[in-house]
């Protein structure tokens, strides 16, 4: 990944900024300027809470090569208060007790390294809420 | 519009083809195409290929297949979909055809993933690189997520899952285009090392290489060419978001779904009218979603599916009675078009032991990525 793309996700990766539509009160997660849902062009700017609960998950055992030294790993798709939705690694436990409906905080994590180049690239991890 | 045949076929075997290019693979199956049906040009030339750019570095597929294929000249353009190139390949032959700017189209799909590839990656380039591939997650691991979350909703089982595995391979062995023409049997799928929980790897379709063509022309002038044409009647295409966590129900494959509507209401059929149906078994989970979106099975049945024998040749609905992606191989480019051949076989009562007794309706349903696109065609045989 070049650094260019990198820099333009920050507000993302690194704030979990998405966007509120005025019209429908869809959240989208990253921000948009289009609503998903209804196509309205009026959206508020809104930070996503730092905790969520697991939609659904799954355990990786055959990972990437960027990411062979962590596995077997959990992956979860998180749904916050606000009602986004994100992926997620969920790390800091066992990830075979990691199941629909698990409770999670969001955490500031590095993610992975960019290319050859090794440049560290962050994001934000769910570990369990009291683990 | 005009209506639409398939009136000739061709697909090289699909597995892992070292000794052939991309360019063999595609000359290969285009050839046989045209030979079937005594056909000497085509005006146009779809070419349905996920990534050539990826696998072997090679883009700007249309006037290289053409040129291979002694054809430099002709109109010929390469088609993008993921997984789902080739039923797209297929869809834009039809419409061309159809709205009369062409009377000889040939549609394709190929595919080379064997040529050293980080398979993994290039695969997952289909899934939303910014939202999913950069957190860490795998092709397979996106299907283990659906497959979860189906299993959260409902009495889905792994075994329910490792059955479709088993039917596919019994009717594989039967297929000698096939890349696995060998049965497995439960307990080796049961037993099979684990992907992603709860995916193993013999709910995985595999690695393949392989090429597919069909030639299309009006169905007025199919006689020309082959005494048993099968008529395109229906054809929808649909898309959904991209990333998993977009999705309303990550167990629901709403694409499916609308492509399937949309095929239904142009063919004017239901799904209880279709009697053979090949359908995207990427992975297992898949197969038993899909079954239930295109409206084959109702939900209960279509999860039991495997298990009762209900999908299997000779059940009320067979599926992939060409061993699906998961035996036949997925040289991922190539499937919608290898797809649509089974069905083309099934129809003219070509398919030899895989033979659905006066099959006269037939269906394929092709998806890209985890179910972001899906293409289905439903055919008649005339
Ligand atoms: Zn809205």
């Amino acid at each position: 990944m070049p650094s260019p793309r990198y820099w333009r996700e920050i507000p993302n990766r690194f704030r979990l900024e998405a966007a509120r539509c005025t019209g429908c009160g869809t959240v989208a997660f990253p921000a948009r300027t289009i609503c998903p849902k209804c196509r309205g062009r009026e959206l508020e700017s809104v930070r996503l809470s730092r905790h969520g609960k697991v939609v659904t998950s799954t355990v990786v055992r055959v990972a990437p090569d960027e990411f062979m030294m962590e596995a077997p790993y959990a992956m979860a798709v998180i749904e916050t208060p606000e009602g986004a939705r994100l992926m997620t690694q969920v790390v800091d436990c066992d990830p075979d007790t990691v199941g629909p409906g698990m409770e999670v905080d969001l955490v500031f994590r590095l993610i992975r390294k960019e290319d050859h180049g090794g440049i560290l690239c962050y994001g934000h991890k769910a570990v369990p809420v009291g683990g | 519009m005009r209506e639409v045949a398939i009136v000739g076929a061709g697909m090289t075997r699909f597995g892992e083809l070292w000794q052939s290019s991309l360019r063999d693979l595609f000359v290969e199956a285009a050839d046989e195409a045209l030979r079937a049906a005594g056909a000497d040009h085509v005006d146009s030339i779809f070419v349905g290929n996920m990534s050539g750019g990826q696998f072997v570095g090679q883009e700007h597929l249309g006037p290289l297949m053409a040129d291979h294929l002694g054809m430099a000249g002709v109109a010929a353009t390469r088609v993008e979909s993921a997984c789902a190139s080739g039923g797209v390949a297929l869809r834009l032959g039809f419409i061309e055809v159809a709205s009369g700017m062409s009377d000889l189209v040939l549609a394709t799909g190929v595919e080379k993933m064997t040529d050293g590839a980080d398979v993994t990656n290039v695969l997952a380039s289909a899934a939303d690189q910014e939202n999913e591939v950069y957190h860490g997650i795998t092709f397979p691991g996106l299907y283990a997520m659906i497959a979860r979350a189906y299993m959260t909703e409902n009495d889905l089982t792994e075994e329910d899952i490792s059955w479709v595995a088993v039917k596919n391979h019994k009717h594989g062995a039967m297929n000698p285009k096939a890349q696995f023409q060998h049965e497995v049997t439960l307990e080796q799928v049961m037993n099979s090392t684990m992907v992603s929980d709860p995916l193993r790897l013999l709910h995985c379709s595999p690695v393949s290489d392989g090429a597919a063509a069909v030639l299309l022309c009006p169905l007025e002038q199919a006689r020309k060419y082959t005494d048993r044409p099968v008529r395109i009647v229906g054809s929808g295409l649909a898309t959904a978001p991209m990333a998993l966590a977009h999705r309303p129900d990550p167990a629901r494959l709403d694409a499916v779904a609308r492509s399937a509507e949309r095929a239904y209401g142009m063919a004017h059929v239901t799904p209880g009218d279709i009697q053979v149906a090949e359908v995207h078994d990427c992975f297992s989970i898949a197969e038993i979603c899909c079954i239930e979106a295109l409206g084959l099975l109702e939900r209960e049945a279509a999860v039991k599916g495997a298990v009762t024998g209900c999908t299997a040749l000779g059940g009320r609905i067979p599926v992939n009675t060409s061993g699906g992606l998961k035996a036949k191989g997925h040289p991922v480019g190539a499937t919608g078009i290898a797809q649509t051949i089974e069905i083309f076989e099934q129809l003219r009562g070509e398919a030899g032991d895989r033979q659905v007794e006066g099959a006269r309706l037939g269906l394929t349903q092709n998806m890209g990525g985890s179910g972001a696109s899906s293409v289905v065609h439903i055919f008649e045989g005339v």
